[in-house]
């Protein structure tokens, strides 16, 4: 907390738990996509496939075998950040109440340059997105589960709709992971102070 | 359980291994991204997905249900033609001999005496229409005949105590499996299938593993405690790959 005089005393924001979640996350996720792509290229279910260079493993059993020494860390990773999530209140706090509308207020208040970024505080935006990738995560590890087991794991496969549905709803869960990447990385990057203190947790008291 | 038939092999494989993953391994581009490790580092991230994929043969081995059954198909659902698939092109399909056929056996086995086409097909069949599923991704539903492997397994005298049973195929190709899916209802000795190209006279059809664990134009059978590995799985697929 500043204090009166000391303005710029740092702030705590994030939490310990939450910065190395994020970051192992960040890796996982890294990873699976990466050699995700690769094993897509094996059998492309759209007509394309993704450049090579973009991709982790070299080839279909490299690329394998990171996917599923990955899946343990992603799995483990997400289970511990979503137990804290409910444990802490962490996810009440900041992510109740979600509201599209208001949502959509935020995005249009952003656009214009007039949205204020209260560091430490999840806008209506930032709470619909999160919870969105957070769900998107979700649909993404079953799914993989039902592609991988879907003799061990048959319940979990047809409630996918069988082994080839299940192979594109896994394949939208990343495209809609990567989406959100996209604009999380592209803010991260464009708005001024928020990306050290996922680093150090604390944020610069600005004036 | 595997280990000590693993640790045998485990350094020709970890050699084999590191070789594939250095030679084809990484591309450039990723590796660049990851953490700036340079081509020549990335020993040490091979033996750990070398350690990961044996921690999923273990995690497969305990995952699997022996009683636990594929689902099942009904005919209109047959992919025709159905993909084929191998290391090589179909036109370098072994042509093999029917007559002269002789499937030999090895190893932890009392009785090896070889069994020809008419032999086995004496064997009560059985049949399925079940779904493939290759390693690239892509699925077909198929429709196979044949003799169940636990039901051979025990009639040759077997030891089905063993780890392993391996297969060698006329195509060079080889492949084994775990004592625990050899025994699953659903393991066929397939003498019956869409066309010769995909093994004839006698495949491996074991629904709850991945295509390329269901050896084509076997001709010669074993039981083994050593880890005998597989022509992919030698080259860096995972070994135990299960459905």
């Amino acid at each position: 907390m500043a204090d009166a005089a000391g303005a710029t005393t740092p702030r705590a924001i994030h939490p310990l738990f939450v910065r190395v979640t994020h970051w192992v996350n960040a890796f996982a996720i890294f990873v699976m996509v990466l050699s995700g792509w690769r094993i897509y290229n094996a059998s492309p279910l759209f007509g394309f496939e993704f450049p090579p260079g973009f991709t982790l493993g070299g080839w279909l059993a490299g690329a394998l075998a990171w996917h599923f020494a990955a899946m343990w860390l992603l799995a483990i990773n997400g289970v511990a950040y979503v137990a804290y999530g409910i444990v802490s209140g962490h996810f009440r706090r900041n992510f109740l109440p979600i509201s599209l509308s208001r949502a959509l207020d935020d995005v249009a208040l952003a656009s214009r340059g007039q949205l204020d970024h209260a560091p430490g505080r999840y806008n209506a935006a930032q709470r619909l997105l999160y919870v969105g990738v957070i769900l998107a995560a979700i649909v993404a590890i079953l799914s993989g589960l039902a592609i991988w087991k879907p003799v061990q794991l048959q319940g979990l496969t047809a409630v996918m709709g069988g082994y080839e549905a299940a192979r594109r709803v896994h394949f939208f869960a990343m495209a809609a992971i990567v989406a959100f990447l996209v604009v999380h990385i592209g803010l991260a990057v464009m708005v001024k102070g928020v990306l050290a203190p996922m680093f150090t947790g604390r944020a610069e008291v600005q004036r | 359980m595997k280990r000590s038939g693993l640790s045998a092999f485990r350094p020709q494989l970890a050699r084999l291994e590191r070789r594939l993953f250095l030679k084809q391994g990484l591309s450039l581009g990723a590796l660049s991204l990851l953490s700036g490790c340079t081509l020549k580092d990335d020993d040490a991230v091979d033996r750990l997905l070398f350690a990961m994929s044996r921690f999923n043969d273990k995690m497969q081995a305990a995952l699997f249900d022996p009683a636990k059954l594929a689902p099942t198909y009904a005919e209109g659902d047959v992919t025709a033609p159905f993909p084929f698939n191998a290391y090589y092109e179909e036109k370098d399909v072994p042509r093999i001999d029917g007559e002269s056929y002789r499937l030999r056996l090895s190893g932890l086995i009392a009785d090896k005496r070889p069994w020809s086409l008419n032999e086995l097909r004496a064997l009560p069949q059985a049949r399925q229409i079940t779904r493939l599923v290759c390693v690239e991704g892509w699925s077909a539903i198929g429709k196979w005949r044949g003799v169940a492997l636990r039901e051979f397994l025990e009639r040759i005298g077997a030891d089905l105590t063993a780890r392993y049973v391996g297969f060698k195929c006329a195509d060079k190709y080889y492949s084994s499996i775990d004592m625990a899916s050899a025994l699953h209802p659903q393991t066929l000795l397939a003498l019956d299938f869409a066309d010769a190209k995909y093994g004839y006279p006698l495949r491996l059809r074991i629904p709850t593993k991945l295509g390329f664990k269901n050896p084509k134009f076997i001709h010669e059978m074993f039981v083994a405690n050593d880890y005998p590995g597989g022509y992919w799985e030698d080259k860096g697929y995972n070994w135990f790959s299960g459905s």
